[in-house]
């Protein structure tokens, strides 16, 4: 393997190159969820039948997944803490229950949909459902994009290498949940 | 900000390990699955000249039959109207997606920036080289989507639903989902190589490299990797919208089933304008290079050409509902768009403005790589002013879908994607290949390739002008289009194509003698400033022997009372 | 890694639990304006205070801050671009009728949906704009 580029090791902005690299990668991800989402808003507004749709979205479930989802923020962000003090064996543990929440997070997410599915609730039914399931699969996809990194990084940070990689998977998800935190009463609660 | 800090690496020292040991790495590591941002830069280089063949190809044979409708062509056969919409739908794909944004910014920006900003590499390598893999997926895919039944997407690269998203108007449910998967594919592999772009250009470089010591050329790729990072966002969402109504029965942009066809264009518009900046800002960077080392002149008013790079770019993001104009948008809009449009373009010729003063008392070299930058002033000027025509929104009810509208986005855009591209690669040449070019075949390429491209256009605007409608394969349905007069006028542009296309056989015997028997470069043969000209020709991996410091600006040419008229950024004095 | 005093995460996580419950049962009051400032208004102070604690963007330095706004505010102008086109159904000189009439539909069926019954069909609370 070879070894890291100077490129990689020098910090002409004070911010090291990782975490620098993770903020422009949010930077676009805001742009494409503002996309999607501004996309909702405006037909929503637009379209004030789809109140009767959206009634039948299931608020307990978007509750319970916000639950999760904040938890499992905490997790991250103590992951963090511990990767700071140099402890890559508790960083790892705590990375591994941040991905236990984003698994449950997912289950109840398709348990939820199944529901919604077998109810008739179908993509095709209405634009409404055409875009509760584009955004909020899109954001499930997030979801286990970071839980696939997650669980790599934490397979390093078990031997306490790239530690620093800890805190930027943890920015990662910190935006996966505020996507959600928007996503919730955008999607559950505006009936 | 400005300060450069050595970082203490958490994983060790690596500052004074130069050119980094490596056992015999066989042909596939090397060359197929390279960290080296050199050798993925030519990998890039490489797909996007196989993509421009591709692409003229394409309009050599769409041409020919607007020439001659309803005949032979040859290399392909008769056209219908179905192939022609295709062929004109992936030619424009191509043009932009695999040609301009692969060669202007992921093959020069990967070459030119750690070499500029004086470290080893890109901060990322792996990103890098996956960056080049999902590029090259994306290619398989749009060549995939020719080979379909129903083949290749006809909708225009604009991809308007419902033409777009029904698959009884597309006539290729699956050859439009591909190019659509194709386009986002290609998106994503932008997206990576702009973090390490912008990452590597902000933390990297040299000690002593404040920001305004970053040669414009640098400066300028990083915006455009800024820009498209932030523009593209809305239009990834876009795609996913879109392909959810071509394969599921979605209704996002279906006014049938509560969806809106105006709001795909100003996703896709919301992009696709910033995106002339995102690839007319690296072309402006190479030009700003070239003139300077043959000008022997600093740069004119380096702040300045900053601080209007900076305006164009935040003023792009409001200027995108031009393309609009007479898509049933509220009137109310249209001139607020008009507005900020027609404002653009002061920015924009400022620029060019600092480029002629610039260039204005300096010692004029007409070397091959100055011939193409200074084509690229005259022509872009002409292109940027017809812009203006079509930024009012009154002027645009007539102009707008006329070949008015082709002949100003061609004025753009060949000299942005083929001017450019030549202006860089034929300077930068003897850095990236240790050789030089022929200078004499350089001239011929260039002579034949601006006369044929202005041969060809030209008519275009006196047809557009005239009414000629885009996207249309035969106007002999058109009385007044089918005039001989304008009839003639499209062959006079088909022959000016053909002499642009042929005039690259000159550009390719010229790589073929030059590759084999070029006359060998020395490290610095333009006598240039920048940190890139400090390497060995071609650079070894890990660029340099001894990671440079840099002491000055990049643009001290002709300083007075010192006996060179050049002096390098990392000399100490 | 960025330095920052010790935050007690676990306090934090409380308090956004708590804004949670409020944002849930806020909107169970029925009325549109408590339902925008609990539901929305509480997402943004959630937002806020995941960015700020979790995130750590206060010890971030400036330029980073000027980003994120700078993301934010271009989905602003993207939003107040388009919107006057699709959010609305008519405006100087020209009508949506497709989207007008689809309106009208859906309204008209629920309308005659609720003169047949006095619940609507699955029996869960009266709907409701």
């Amino acid at each position: 393997m070879i070894g890291k580029p100077i490129a990689t090791t020098r910090e002409a902005t004070g911010t090291p190159t990782g975490r620098l690299a993770v903020w422009w990668v949010i930077v676009s991800e805001i742009v494409i969820f503002g996309g999607i989402l501004g996309s909702y808003i405006m037909h929503r507004i637009g379209h004030p039948e789809w109140a009767f749709e959206a009634a039948h979205t299931n608020t307990l479930a978007g509750s319970i997944n916000t639950f999760v989802l904040l938890t499992s923020s905490l997790f991250a962000v103590l992951a963090h803490s511990a990767a700071e003090k140099g402890d890559g064996k508790k960083a790892a543990k705590l990375l591994y229950m941040t991905c236990l929440g984003g698994l449950i997070f997912l289950i109840v997410k398709s348990l939820e949909w199944s529901s919604e599915i077998a109810h008739g609730f179908t993509i095709t039914k209405s634009t409404f459902w055409s875009f509760y399931y584009v955004a909020a699969g899109l954001h499930g996809l997030h979801v286990i994009a970071g839980m696939v990194l997650m669980l790599w990084i934490a397979s390093l940070a078990k031997r306490n290498e790239e530690l620093q990689r800890v805190e930027l998977i943890g920015i990662y998800w910190h935006f996966v949940d505020l996507v959600w935190i928007f996503l919730f009463p955008l999607l559950y609660i505006a009936k | 900000m400005s300060e450069v800090q050595p970082s203490e690496a958490e994983h060790g020292h690596h500052d004074d390990h130069s050119q980094s040991e490596h056992h015999e790495q066989s042909f596939a590591s090397k060359y197929l699955f390279s960290l080296d941002h050199k050798i993925i830069a030519q990998q890039y280089l490489w797909t996007g000249i196989l993509m421009v063949l591709i692409g003229a190809f394409m309009v050599f044979v769409f041409r020919m039959q607007l020439a001659f409708p309803g005949q032979h062509v040859p290399g392909w056969g008769i056209v219908t109207q179905a192939n022609y919409n295709s062929l004109v739908t992936n030619h424009g794909t191509i043009m932009i997606f695999w040609f301009a944004m692969p060669v202007l910014i992921a093959s020069f920006g990967n070459f030119l920036i750690p070499l500029m900003i004086g470290c080893d590499d890109m901060v990322f390598p792996r990103i890098n080289r996956l960056s080049y893999q999902v590029f090259l997926l994306s290619v398989i895919v749009l060549i995939a989507s020719f080979l379909v039944p129903g083949g290749g997407f006809g909708g225009a690269w604009t991809a308007y639903p419902p033409l777009s998203a029904k698959s009884e108007y597309s006539m290729t449910n699956l050859g439009s989902s591909l190019w659509l998967i194709a386009v986002a594919l290609e998106f994503v592999a932008f997206l990576l190589g702009g973090i390490n772009f912008i990452t590597t250009a902000m933390n990297s470089r040299a000690p002593g490299m404040k920001f305004t010591n970053i040669p414009i050329v640098v400066w300028m790729i990083v915006i455009a990797s800024i820009l498209f990072m932030a523009s593209v966002g809305p239009l990834v969402a876009g795609a996913i919208m879109l392909l959810f109504d071509q394969q599921v029965g979605t209704g996002f942009f279906d006014p049938d089933k509560g969806g809106d066809p105006v709001l795909w264009q100003h996703l896709f518009w919301f992009f696709g304008h910033p995106e002339v900046y995102v690839v007319l800002l690296p072309a402006m960077g190479i030009v700003a290079e070239i003139i300077t080392v043959f000008s022997r002149k600093k740069l004119f008013g380096y702040k300045t050409v900053l601080l209007t790079v900076i305006a164009t770019g935040i003023l792009s993001f409001f200027v995108w509902a031009h393309h609009q104009f007479i898509a049933g948008i509220d009137p109310r809009m249209a001139n607020i768009f008009t507005v900020t449009t027609v404002l653009i373009s002061i920015p924009i010729a400022e620029m060019i403005f600092l480029y002629i003063a610039t260039l204005y008392g300096g010692s004029i070299t007409l070397s091959v790589p100055m011939l193409w930058a200074l084509a690229f002033l005259a022509e872009f000027l002409l292109g940027g002013s017809t812009g203006l025509f079509l930024g009012a929104s009154g002027a645009d009810i007539y102009f707008h879908d006329t070949y008015f509208v082709v002949a100003h986005f061609h004025y753009t855009f060949f000299p942005i994607a083929v001017i450019g591209f030549f202006a860089g690669f034929t300077y930068w040449f003897p850095k990236m290949y240790g050789k030089h070019l022929n200078e004499r075949l350089g001239q011929i390429h260039f002579w034949i390739t601006i006369i044929g491209f202005n041969l060809c256009f030209i008519p275009l605007f006196v047809l557009g002008s005239a009414g000629q409608h885009r996207r249309i394969y035969d106007y002999s349905n058109f009385p007044e289009l089918a005039t001989p007069g304008l009839q003639n006028l499209r062959v006079i542009a088909t022959v000016g194509l053909i002499m642009t296309l042929v005039a690259q056989v000159f550009f390719f015997i010229n790589l073929i003698v030059s590759f084999r028997n070029g006359r060998k470069a020395s490290a610095n043969p333009w006598n240039a400033n920048t940190l890139e000209w400090v390497a060995p020709s071609p650079p070894p991996h890990g660029n340099f022997a001894e990671m440079p410091t840099c002491y000055r600006a990049p643009y001290e040419y002709s300083v007075p009372g010192r006996d060179k008229d050049y002096w390098p950024q990392n000399e100490s004095s | 890694m960025a330095d920052h005093p010790p935050t007690n995460y676990v306090k934090i996580w409380a308090i956004l639990l708590v804004l949670l419950m409020i944002s849930i049962l806020g909107p169970e009051l029925e009325i549109k304006i408590i339902t925008l400032i609990t539901a929305f208004g509480i997402a943004v102070v959630k937002a806020y205070m995941v960015a700020k604690y979790f995130m750590h963007i206060d010890v971030e330095r400036k330029y980073v801050h000027y980003l994120l706004i700078t993301g934010i505010t271009f989905m602003l102008i993207f939003y107040f671009g388009t919107a006057p086109d699709v959010m609305k159904h008519e405006g100087q000189r020209w009508e949506n009728i497709a989207a007008k009439s689809e309106v009208k539909r859906v309204m008209d069926l629920e309308a005659k949906k609720t003169q047949k019954s006095e619940t609507d069909v699955h029996g869960q609370s009266k709907p409701h704009h």
